[in-house]
């Protein structure tokens, strides 16, 4: 059963698709790396499944899900951490769904604020302010605001940037983890050894799809020459994109 | 002269002056918290460019009522700081324009239109009172106005407290869980900025109206760490300028309306320096803690 189809989308800027004619779905339970050049259109394809850029064509089928299902993290940069919260609220924000706009936190809830926050090794942080956390640290609150949303997909891009090898590791665990208890993890990665590693299925991506399926069959060196290759192709007099029209 | 000549019987004696206390004090109360959100939110120049907005509605309000009318002039305030607040929100979501470049346009136009339909029929006093404010002057009505505009934001922003902040934080968070985010923003924008922004330019008048917001959001940055006590630092900064603002005014003979404003700058100049966050820190570290 698919978590998610996407149907042939394609996401333009300025009317240069950033990721084009993307179909395939992420199979129910699965944990799938995405990787690919910088400019391969990573980020655009997980901001389109968030709805949070508009598609130029196609469609996304979320299953029996929802979008407001999926645990979203989005790459570090996009958060002020000089915000005056401390480390709980932040991480209470995860139980949105439960306390919507006003009511009480209640004390299960604090109680799995508390447990989230030992999972990824911050007990006892929760009154500290979250601007007096490092990099790593601030991750690994984010990470526990998603154990909170309990999310049955859960989308990361970039989640190990600009973190230390320890912190990667400890939230690597955590990935591992959400892959056992049968959630959808789809996660945007850098580190090709690290999605050979740890990521039974990978989505290769230079703006269309060079490979989707198995790690091992996809991340071959031809597929990663290609990536690379189309990636950096960018033509100013492109022609206009013709559907084909099947016989 | 006696401590309660000094700090009581200004209002003791006057009515006007209690008015104008009342007034003061009930916009602090509804400005700050807004002042401080709106500065989390990186767009502290938003309220000013708001500030501005809304002169052509006040200066058709004046046209209307043929002379200074709070009522008319604060409803076509309303009306036009609405307007650009709508308008500017759909430019930048329709076009390249960030949302604070449309504010800027919206503003100067407004500005320049709110200044020609002013002398178009009033004289320069007029013009200056739509400016700078009327605090001294404010009636019974405009006092109730004032006092129920704070009284609305406060209720507002209980209420949609919490996806406000979280809106203010971290607004992909908010939309990926399906949390409405804009619409609260809007709400903010809308009801909180312009209604505030409206009580402020009956009291201090267009141009400084802003100050009462943004003085002591930033005064409260410098001092506090969590989000609870920047509310409530902003909030005393507000309420103390207003006070000490009218008695400087009051015994030195000054503008009002400057002088709240200026005692709200002192307070900041203050905090500049012997803040937490501030200068003198520098110069006179503490000793740094075990763990």
């Amino acid at each position: 059963m698919s978590a998610l189809v996407l149907d042939d989308i394609t996401v333009a800027y300025q009317r240069h698709p950033a990721v084009h004619h993307i179909s395939g779905e992420f199979a129910s339970g699965s944990l799938t790396a995405i990787a690919g050049p910088n400019g391969a259109g990573k980020s655009t394809l997980l901001k389109a499944i968030m709805g949070e850029v508009p598609l130029a064509s196609g469609r996304i089928r979320y299953g029996q899900y929802q979008q407001r299902d999926i645990g979203y993290l989005p790459q570090a940069a996009a958060i002020d951490r000089q915000f005056p919260l401390t480390v709980a609220d932040t991480v209470i924000m995860g139980a949105w769904r439960t306390l919507g706009v006003h009511r009480a936190v209640t004390q299960d809830v604090a109680a799995q604020a508390r447990n989230a926050l030992q999972a990824v090794g911050l007990a006892g942080f929760e009154q500290r302010p979250i601007g007096s956390l490092s990099a790593g640290q601030f991750q690994r609150v984010l990470f526990a605001r998603l154990l909170l949303q309990d999310a049955p997909i859960v989308v990361l891009d970039e989640p190990f940037t600009a973190i230390d090898s320890r912190t990667t590791h400890d939230l690597l665990q955590v990935i591992l983890s959400w892959h056992q208890q049968g959630r959808t993890v789809i996660a945007v990665l850098h580190d090709f050894e690290q999605v050979r590693q740890h990521f039974p299925s990978t989505l290769l991506l230079a703006r269309e799809i060079i490979g989707w399926g198995d790690t091992s069959a996809v991340m071959s060196r031809d597929n990663l020459t290609r990536a690379k290759a189309m990636a950096e192709a960018w033509d100013e007099g492109a022609d206009v994109c013709q559907p084909e029209v099947s016989a | 002269m006696s401590l309660h000549e000094l700090l009581i019987s200004p209002f003791a004696d006057y009515g006007f002056m209690r008015r104008a206390l009342v007034a003061t004090l009930a916009l602090g109360l509804g400005a700050a918290p807004i002042g401080v959100l709106l500065m989390l939110r990186r767009m502290s120049l938003v309220g000013d460019a708001m500030s501005h907005a809304v002169l052509p509605g006040a200066a058709l309000g004046f046209m209307f009522a043929g002379g200074l009318s709070l009522l008319w002039m604060g409803l076509g305030a309303l009306i036009a700081g609405l307007l650009v607040a709508v308008l500017s929100g759909v430019i930048s979501r329709t076009t390249v324009l960030k949302e604070d470049a449309s504010f800027a346009s919206f503003y100067l136009v407004s500005l320049a239109l709110g200044v020609l339909l002013i002398s178009l029929r009033g004289s320069n006093i007029d013009l200056l009172h739509v400016l700078f404010g009327t605090i001294l002057a404010i009636d019974s009505q405009a006092l109730c106005l004032i006092a129920g505009i704070t009284s609305l934001t406060l209720l507002v922003l209980a209420v949609v407290y919490r996806p406000l902040v979280m809106e203010c934080f971290d607004p992909g968070f908010l939309r990926a869980v399906g949390g409405r985010g804009p619409w609260y923003h809007l709400l903010f924008l809308l009801l909180v900025v312009v209604l505030n922004l409206v009580a402020g330019f009956q009291t201090l008048g267009t141009l400084m109206a802003v100050g009462m917001m943004m003085l002591p959001a930033v005064i409260a940055q410098l001092w506090a760490r969590t989000l609870g006590s920047m509310l409530l630092i902003a909030t005393l900064s507000a309420v103390l300028s207003g006070y000490l603002g009218l008695l400087l005014s009051y015994h030195l003979n000054l503008a009002s309306g400057p002088c709240i404003i200026l005692t709200a700058a002192l307070l900041y100049g203050l905090s500049l320096l012997l803040a937490p966050a501030g200068a003198l820190r520098r110069f006179f570290p503490l000793p740094h803690l075990r763990n």
